[in-house]
């Protein structure tokens, strides 16, 4: 039962965003509350397992996955994964209360919530996962729900902008992180996360460790918005607000750190480790605490100051030392209460000021003064100000800084950056307070008239201060016990001894504390104006590392790709048809060349009716490509009976099922491209214009090229045929069809039965080819010349026009009076023809594939008959229903071998006597056939019926326009 | 002996049938006019049908049936779609 509480964590989040999803588009409060109870659950669920986990059990589930490669489903909980799981549940549960009050009526709720829910359960995947795979591909959900967050208002260029970076940055930092993990993988011999832990030594060991630990530092740094790769994190404040809490200050840019703590026992202690992230950590600190003093935006005030608290957390768990990871983890929590809080403070003064700007906002204690009290103490707490949670994680920092990890440079001047950017931290917490709040409001009025928010929109902004109050005055009482656990299973044996109190006498470490804060203080108060009125951070502002990645963007995907599209990329067919071929006679060539070809015996003995046959066709085919390019209705003709003579050639070489299904093919296809002809554009040729020898030598080198593909076919298709075949699988299914199939049509029996999961595939990727192809046409705009009528049309109507005995449109009735009449009297027959090829399928030729050609050819006759506009008044053809009917039908004979106990697609055979019909194979592989008639049936319709539409569209445009002119005219009357 | 006559005529069958396949695949490449091609193609699909049956014949099996079924009932609609391209310049209206 803990094992399935366990996955329900994870799953829950997902489920309740699909159903968030399906609500009704106006259900603000039941998407609200849908949201909050999952939060709720999710917490609730965490909880249950506190037992377990506080006496140092670790929670496993497991199920197998592809376990040839070591791919585990694993869960994992351990107190670490515990914390971090309440963490994100909790958080989760404060934001959609504070959601409900920001997001307005006119944005998607559903969406937010949707997405919001995914990325809750993607981040609960990463915490809870026990495998390494699992956690990356976890990471990768984070990375893309991430992305879709940021860009929530994707009508604003800042989202889209953001959203794209921050996606470019992860993601690289995701692929980073897989080979990392691979490496790992590769040196543990597995992903398993215990295995993983268990073999430290092993790993630093490793002469792969270097390339192992460079990529996965890669990931977790962009992910943590380190230094080099931070800025994408202030770009992503163009996100709303609750996402900003909830994402970019408490989880996913926790998911950095919080991996770098979950493989610190097994990766740190080394001196890379320390000197990369050691370096990586103290710039993000420092410069993250020195931009966010420039800020004139709230919220990215708040992204530059995340920046450097996780920097923080960057340089703690670089230097190596239990206590420093002791301090990291605090940290982390810590860093997720002040900042979220702050981040959904800055949301109430955006939503009721209509500013973030921090030269306009001012003076506003005294329009909201309890969200102001809160804001105060958070950023009290962002600060380090003594009896707030942030002052003791703090000085746990500068008492490590202080300490002697390793004999380097990066650790001497480790105490002096603590304290900087301490200082900066202070000053930047003070300015965020006065600049907002104290003073005067502003001589022109705010954007908005401020007041206080709705008391539940507070609401989590209290939590979370409280919490901050609360642990920072009596830390052991609340938060001990749960940090214990923590740490006790990151640090396992290595746990050290530590102590949360709030006075530890007057240490190195206070003297800092008090230093940082005399000194920020007083550069607020000697800058604060300077920093009021000033655009651009003076030195550190010209380093940009977006001007950077734009420059990067800007070269590979315009710059190197035009130039790649120029050297290798043409508009024109032809020489793309050439490479083609060239490289695929080369790719033929090589191999025959390196190693020969044999022959088997050819055998004597020549039918003259099938040479002949041959002799024809091959003339057929070499006179479609000749005649391709100027006629092309003869090129058609020509390759109709190409095809004709390869569906004989199929019936003499005793291949009945190919013959039909090739003979309907022929004929829908026939029909399509007589469907595309119509829109290309007219036929033309130059004037004589003389061929130069650059043009015979062109074409001197297509005709080369052209027969040495067709001859080089030619001769290995002859050794193939010569050759005596091995032992093939041929042999199994034609012992095989009818005592496990039940069918004697050994060609339908592999498709339908053998072969059913590649059938359902193919169909499968049909319907896409189908859907796509309607897509595509829905926005066809038709070559200039083609829009008219076609000419003939237009001759026969001005003839009728003239003659005043005749009606529009006459012409083309009577012209093809018998042969509608016999095209719509097929119909049923066609229709039977249909039925009978479907239910022979099994022991005779046919099948579903070339029933469903047939029908959809009965239904084209009808359109052709009688026009689209008849046809369509009278029989509703919904191929879209044909096609998903088709796929259910077919997946769902799949699920239900499953449900009594048997592989996917298994099938059930049996005889069954029918009425008049008499005695008929009834297999369950008739009704995955069935779902096979009915999605080719759809496909085919729908792609020449979308093709036939644009007809329509252009008379509908006429009528309409008619209609237009008809109404002016009675007005003028 | 009938087996003889049979297989006999059978392939005498099938040889003419061949070589009128051939005339008309002349008359589909020379045309002249488009009006040509489109008969001739219609002309073919019956030889070929015709050419199924008499393999049929030959092998005594009657799986090739459905292959001829399928050009009786449906080998029509290529040449109604050529010929109604031919007089209104789109198949479908």
């Amino acid at each position: 039962m803990d094992f399935f509480a366990l996955a329900l964590i994870i799953a829950l989040p997902f489920v309740a965003g699909l159903a968030a999803a399906l609500l009704p588009s106006d259900s603000r409060t039941p998407v609200t509350w849908l949201a909050g109870l999952t939060a709720a659950t999710c917490l609730a669920l965490t909880f249950s397992f506190y037992p377990a986990v506080s006496s140092g059990h670790v929670v496993r589930y497991q199920i197998d996955w592809i376990p040839q490669l070591g791919l585990g489903f694993t869960l994992r909980m351990d107190g670490f994964a515990w914390v971090f799981a309440s963490l994100v549940s909790a958080m989760a549960l404060l934001v959609v209360i504070y959601t409900r009050y920001y997001i307005s009526r006119e944005d998607p709720v559903r969406r937010f919530y949707l997405l919001f829910l995914g990325f809750m359960g993607s981040m609960l995947g990463i915490v809870l996962s026990g495998n390494l795979i699992l956690l990356v591909v976890f990471w990768e959900l984070t990375s893309l729900f991430s992305f879709l967050l940021i860009g929530y208002w994707h009508h604003k260029q800042a989202a889209r902008d953001g959203a794209r970076m921050a996606l470019t940055i992860t993601s690289v930092g995701g692929l980073s992180l897989l080979a990392g993990i691979l490496v790992i993988g590769h040196i543990v011999g597995s992903y398993d996360l215990d295995a993983v832990l268990a073999s430290g030594n092993a790993i630093r060991e490793h002469h792969l460790y270097v390339p192992a630990l460079l990529l996965f530092l890669l990931g977790v740094l962009t992910k943590s918005a380190q230094f080099p790769f931070h800025f994408w994190l202030p770009n992503a404040m163009a996100a709303p607000t609750p996402v900003s809490a909830f994402l970019h200050s408490a989880t996913l840019v926790k998911g950095g750190v919080f991996l770098m703590a979950r493989l610190w026992p097994v990766l740190a202690g080394t001196p890379e480790w320390f000197t990369i992230l050691g370096l990586a950590g103290m710039a993000s600190f420092v410069l993250g605490a020195y931009l966010a003093m420039f800020q004139q935006d709230l919220k990215g005030l708040l992204a530059y100051s995340t920046i450097s608290h996780l920097g923080l957390i960057t340089l703690l768990l670089s230097l190596g030392s239990p206590l420093a990871a002791v301090a990291a983890i605090f940290h982390m929590l810590n860093h997720a209460t002040f900042k979220a809080s702050l981040f959904m403070a800055a949301g109430i003064i955006d939503h009721e000021a209509g500013t973030r700007d921090l030269r306009q906002l001012s003076g506003l204690f005294r329009y909201m003064p309890i969200t102001g009290t809160l804001a105060t103490v958070a950023s009290a707490a962002m600060a380090g100000v003594p009896l707030l949670n942030g002052f003791l994680s703090k000085e746990m920092f500068f008492a490590e800084a202080v300490e002697t990890h390793a004999n380097s440079w990066v650790d001497t001047i480790a105490p002096y950056a603590a304290v900087l950017g301490s200082t900066l931290a202070v000053t930047y917490s003070i300015r965020l307070i006065h600049s907002i709040f104290l003073g005067a409001p502003p001589p022109e009025s705010f954007p908005r008239e401020p007041h206080e928010p709705p008391f539940w929109m507070r609401f989590p902004v209290m939590c979370l201060v409280v919490t901050c109050l609360v642990v920072g005055i009596i830390p052991g009482l609340t938060i001990g016990p749960f940090l214990r656990i923590a740490v006790t299973s990151v640090l396992g044996e290595a746990t050290p001894a530590y102590s949360l109190a709030i006075w530890h006498g007057f240490t190195i470490a206070f003297g800092m504390s008090v230093i940082a804060l005399v000194c920020g203080t007083m550069l607020y108060l000697v800058a604060g104006n300077y920093l009021e009125h000033t655009d651009s951070p003076p030195v550190f502002g010209r380093i940009q590392g977006q001007r950077l990645f734009e420059r990067t963007m800007v070269a590979i995907s315009w710059r190197w790709a035009r130039s790649i599209e120029e050297v290798l990329g043409t508009r024109r067919l032809q020489p793309q048809v050439r490479l083609l071929v060239a490289v695929a006679i080369a790719a033929g060539a090589i191999p025959i060349l390196s190693a020969g070809l044999d022959f088997g015996p050819v055998g004597n003995g020549i039918d003259i009716a099938f040479t002949g046959l041959w002799c024809i066709g091959m003339v057929c085919a070499v006179a479609a490509a000749y005649l391709a390019k100027f006629h092309r209705l003869a090129a058609l003709a020509l390759l109709g009976g190409a095809g004709l003579v390869t569906c004989v050639t199929f019936v003499w070489l005793s291949a009945p099922d190919l013959a039909a299904t090739q003979l309907a093919v022929e004929i829908v296809t026939t029909v399509l491209i007589l469907l595309g002809l119509r829109w290309l554009p007219k036929r033309w040729r130059t004037a004589e214009e003389p061929i130069g020898v650059s043009d015979r030598l062109r074409r001197l080198r297509d005709l080369s090229l052209a027969v040495m593909a067709g001859s080089g076919m030619t001769v290995v298709s002859l050794a193939v045929l010569t050759r005596t075949s091995p032992d093939s699988i041929a042999d199994f299914f034609i012992e095989n069809a009818y005592t496990e199939g039940g069918g004697r049509n050994v060609v339908n029996v592999i498709l339908v039965d053998f072969r059913g999961f590649d059938t359902l595939g193919e169909i499968t990727v049909l319907g896409i080819v189908a859907l796509t192809v309607f897509a595509l046409l829905r926005r066809f705009r038709p070559a200039p010349d083609t829009i008219e009528r076609p000419e003939q049309q237009r001759i026969q109507q001005s003839y009728d026009e003239a003659e005043p005995d005749r009606k529009a449109g006459a012409t083309a009735t009577e012209y093809l009076y018998v042969p509608s009449v016999i095209m719509q009297w097929m119909f049923p027959v066609v229709i039977v023809l249909a039925a009978y090829l479907f239910l022979r399928g099994h022991d005779a030729p046919g099948g579903g594939f070339v029933a469903g050609v047939a029908l959809a050819a009965g239904f084209i006759l009808q359109y052709m008959a009688a026009g689209t506009v008849w046809v369509e008044d009278r029989l509703r053809i919904l191929p879209v229903v044909w096609m998903g009917v088709g796929l259910l039908l077919a997946a769902l004979t799949g699920v239900a071998s499953i449900l009594l106990g048997d592989p996917f697609l298994t099938s059930y055979f049996q005889y069954a006597d029918v009425p008049v019909l008499g005695k008929i194979p009834l297999a369950s592989a008739t009704v995955f056939d069935l779902g096979v008639f009915s999605l080719v049936v759809g496909a085919t319709v729908l792609m020449l019926i979308a093709i036939a539409h644009q007809s329509i569209r252009r008379l509908r445009a006429a009528r309409l326009e008619e209609a237009r002119q008809l109404e002016e005219k009675q007005q003028w009357s | 002996m009938t087996a003889a006559i049979l297989l006999w005529s059978v392939s005498i069958a099938q040889a003419m049938l061949v070589i009128a396949m051939g005339c008309n695949a002349y008359r589909l490449i020379r045309g002249p006019r488009a009006q040509d091609r489109v008969l001739c193609l219609d002309a073919m699909y019956v030889i070929a049908m015709l050419l199924i049956l008499t393999m049929g014949i030959r092998t005594g099996s009657a799986i090739y049936f459905e292959a001829a079924l399928i050009i009786a009932v449906l080998g029509f609609a290529s040449s109604v779609a050529l010929a109604k391209f031919l007089m209104r310049g789109e198949v479908i209206e």
